[in-house]
């Protein structure tokens, strides 16, 4: 895919980027990223992402813009009250960028549209705000072999790692936990908080993985899972293995289909 | 006692503690971390088992679900 001088001008600064260069700009025009969740994860990974020059956008989201998202979800804006979030972040992203071609779909990923809509892009960006949704993305990414990151965030934490195929080359989320927590067990950013520059960070990190994983370019955070504690000020990552006896990625895995009934909320 | 590092910060266990019993000290759920102790990973299914030794650097990362 070609660039123009304009192009050329205005991703000059990731083409100087020796690993980048031109043939990587070329590669992320080429690209298409799915971000699942248009929320706190999801602003800063669309938006850099769409500032990077990643030729296809896809956004996932069921919900409209609520004022108590406004306090981390960078992509709406006080003006955006009300309108579906997958619409206000289109138009911030075009805004920003009209180079990119996005895709919105005001819908809930479900284990049925998940493969189909996973299946149109290069690489899935998790930036949903709940464990059934991130089990069904991990679910649905190893069965059709899409690279994606993960990231979880609450208060002033997080989690985060990449998962790339084939299968058994690098652990998923079921092999670190094999079964989604129950939602009793596990607060939400509605009932704990959380902290938009947090989220930003970790959001920020989705987007890295993502440019890199298009790319072809550094090491990926496979392998591992980092760790992000905003209020401590620190960064810290754990080795992370393949499970062989993992439910999805293993050789003889028990989950080869999605079905609902695996991701209640 | 013996001194260990758990996510940069030192902490004193009792000896012979597991990272089962570190876990139930800290109030952590085993279902929900991830468990590195001096750069290896220790496996869910050793926690009962894997006893610590004094200056053993443990990272444990509680998995969260917001966003």
């Amino acid at each position: 895919m070609e660039l123009d001088e304009q192009q050329i001008e205005r991703y000059s600064r990731n083409i100087v980027l020796a690993e980048i260069g031109v043939e990587g700009q070329r590669k992320l025009r080429a690209a298409g990223v799915l971000i699942v969740g248009a929320g706190g994860l999801g602003s800063p990974a669309s938006l850099y992402l769409a500032a990077a020059g990643v030729g296809r956008l896809g956004l996932v989201d069921p919900d409209a813009v609520e004022l108590s998202n406004l306090q981390r979800q960078v992509l709406h804006t006080t003006r955006s009250l009300g309108a579906p979030k997958v619409e206000s972040a289109a138009a911030m992203v075009l805004e920003l960028n009209p180079d990119v071609e996005v895709e919105t779909v005001r819908e809930r990923l479900t284990a049925d549209n998940a493969l189909e809509l996973i299946g149109r892009y290069d690489f899935v960006a998790d930036c949903t705000d709940n464990f059934a949704a991130k089990y069904l993305i991990n679910d649905a990414c190893v069965i059709a072999g899409k690279p994606f990151s993960h990231a979880g965030v609450l208060g002033f934490a997080g989690q985060a790692f990449t998962w790339e195929p084939p299968s058994g080359s690098a652990p998923c989320l079921r092999c670190l936990i094999p079964e989604q927590p129950p939602a009793d067990e596990t607060p939400d950013c509605a009932g704990s908080g959380v902290l938009g520059a947090a989220v930003g960070v970790l959001g920020s990190v989705q987007a890295a993985e993502a440019i890199k994983s298009v790319t072809g370019i550094g090491q990926r955070l496979t392998g591992r899972v980092l760790s992000f504690n905003c209020l401590k000020m620190r960064f810290s990552s754990a080795a992370a293995a393949v499970d062989p006896s993992c439910p999805v990625c293993s050789r003889n895995p028990g989950i080869t289909t999605l079905s609902a009934e695996n991701y209640r909320r | 006692m013996i001194t260990i590092t758990v996510n940069g910060e030192l902490r004193q266990v009792q000896s012979g503690a597991t990272v089962a019993d570190l876990l139930r000290e800290l109030g952590i759920g085993e279902r929900r971390v991830a468990v590195e102790c001096n750069r290896e990973i220790v496996k869910k299914e050793r926690y009962g088992q894997a006893g610590l030794g004094d200056g053993d650097v443990l990272e444990i990362i509680e998995f969260v679900g917001g966003g």
